[in-house]
């Protein structure tokens, strides 16, 4: 395997960068340096999503021009694109036309995917019982079930007694189970941050 | 420097420190000493079937940035991209990773780039091989979903920050009778991957996926250097239960 010299740049500017802000974050006189760092990558970032954009665009105008599968989507695309560069770019993100667009286009395509995400879950609450026939499963679902009554409201029946344990489960053992999984989480992503900070990990090509 | 600030500079010093010590002193270690996890067995068998089958390997990266908290995630996913694109290096079909962010996008371009130079086949890159298909959660699944139901894409695996919306990736890989596993740092998109995928990784199962892949040696060490500091999170927090019950914080 061949070493290039330039990995080693990389890896210092990482390394150096992250330091810098790690220590600005704990050692007050330096949050200058930190805010400093992180602006440059405020910077960085918006330019790489101007890129990105640039990219995502060629992608899809290449499909088209291919004739590859799915172009229709494509075409979707780079028209939704066109129109929002045209509406937005004048009169800014805010204008009233840009907003009309975000409310009346935008808004009510996610919320249908939102709605398809619900049917969705619930078939796969269902397929669950297939695919994982165990005690976690039953308890998940159990749990499901009890939340779900918990939230039901039914004329003439007195169901306080679901409400109360869905309440009980939700302040107990839901926040005890989550800061467990945080807790996880969080020993986690500083491993992944340590292990890029001392160059063991190299996602930027090295 | 108030007392936080040095508890915190004390704690990432003997978690980078551990780390270092077992990479550089208890390399010998392999993944077979670790706890077994079926979702890993699983991904592993995914990999060279695919390999061997000359099918695709779908990377959902999700869209957290790479300067925040939401982060990690990501980055665990882009080890596992090198790990995948090294497998997957002399298959017909070079994997895809899908991202909706472009940090995480160009990140992704670079793993596949970089492993395709270690491994002297530069010619094999394509820059389409990591794609950004969306701005925003909703946008981003819609683009992945492509990627997802292709018939060409037996194994799809998740590495990242999502929300809600992963239920629609999946449910397009499901339908392609495809293979899903994965985790992600976020509660919600948690509990649904444990419902609808096949091979669900919960909380820290993810970030260990280095270590179970056998990414590199400082994977595997920071794994058993997790371990030992949860249990000093763990003692810390009882120390501090103790200490605030009889009032003396």
């Amino acid at each position: 395997m061949k070493s290039y010299p330039f990995v080693y740049l990389l890896a210092a500017i990482a390394i150096a960068s992250g330091a810098a802000v790690l220590v600005g974050y704990f050692f007050p006189s330096l949050a200058g340096l930190k805010g400093e760092m992180l602006d440059w990558a405020v910077i960085f970032t918006a330019v790489l999503l101007l890129i990105g954009v640039i990219s995502l665009v060629r992608t899809h105008w290449r499909k088209i021009m291919q004739d590859q599968k799915d172009r229709a989507y494509s075409l979707v695309l780079i028209f939704s694109f066109t129109l929002t560069l045209l509406v937005a770019a004048p009169s800014g993100p805010t204008s009233k036309w840009s907003m009309w667009l975000y409310e009346n286009l935008l808004i009510p395509i996610e919320s249908s995917l939102l709605g398809i995400l619900a049917v969705f879950l619930l078939y796969a609450s269902a397929r669950l019982f297939n695919q994982r026939m165990n005690i976690y499963t039953l308890l998940f679902i159990g749990t499901v079930l009890l939340a779900l009554l918990g939230w039901l409201t039914i004329p003439g029946v007195d169901l306080e007694g679901f409400k109360d344990a869905r309440d009980w489960l939700s302040s107990v053992w839901a926040v005890a189970g989550v800061r467990g999984i945080l807790l996880g989480v969080g020993l986690g992503t500083v491993a992944t941050g340590l292990r890029i900070l001392i160059g063991a990990d190299r996602p930027y090509g090295g | 420097m108030n007392a936080i600030s040095l508890a915190g500079i004390i704690f990432l010093a003997l978690f980078a420190g551990l780390i270092a010590y077992f990479a550089r002193f208890k390399p010998g270690s392999s993944p077979s000493s670790l706890r077994d996890i079926p979702a890993f067995s699983r991904i592993r068998r995914g990999i060279g079937l695919a390999v061997e089958a000359g099918q695709q390997l779908h990377l959902a990266l999700g869209h957290g940035g790479i300067a925040d908290f939401k982060g990690g995630s990501g980055l665990v996913g882009l080890s596992l991209l090198e790990r995948i694109a090294r497998a997957a290096s002399n298959s017909d079909r070079p994997p895809v990773a899908t991202s909706g962010e472009a940090s995480l996008a160009f990140l992704s371009q670079d793993t596949f780039k970089s492993v395709y130079r270690l491994m002297y086949s530069e010619s094999q890159y394509d820059p389409e091989a990591g794609q950004l298909t969306g701005l925003t959660p909703f946008s981003y699944a819609a683009g992945a979903i492509l990627v997802a139901s292709d018939p060409q894409v037996s194994t799809n695996l998740f590495s990242g920050h999502f929300g809600s919306e992963i239920g629609l990736i999946l449910d397009a890989a499901e339908q392609n009778d495809s293979l899903t596993s994965g985790g992600s740092d976020d509660l919600q998109a948690q509990a649904i991957l444990y419902a609808a995928a096949q091979e669900p990784l919960v909380g820290e199962e993810l970030y260990a996926a280095g270590a179970y892949l056998q990414v590199n040696p400082y994977h595997l060490a920071s794994v058993r250097a997790q371990d030992i500091m949860r249990w000093v999170l763990a003692g810390g927090i009882l120390v501090g239960a103790v200490l605030k019950a009889f009032g003396l914080i």
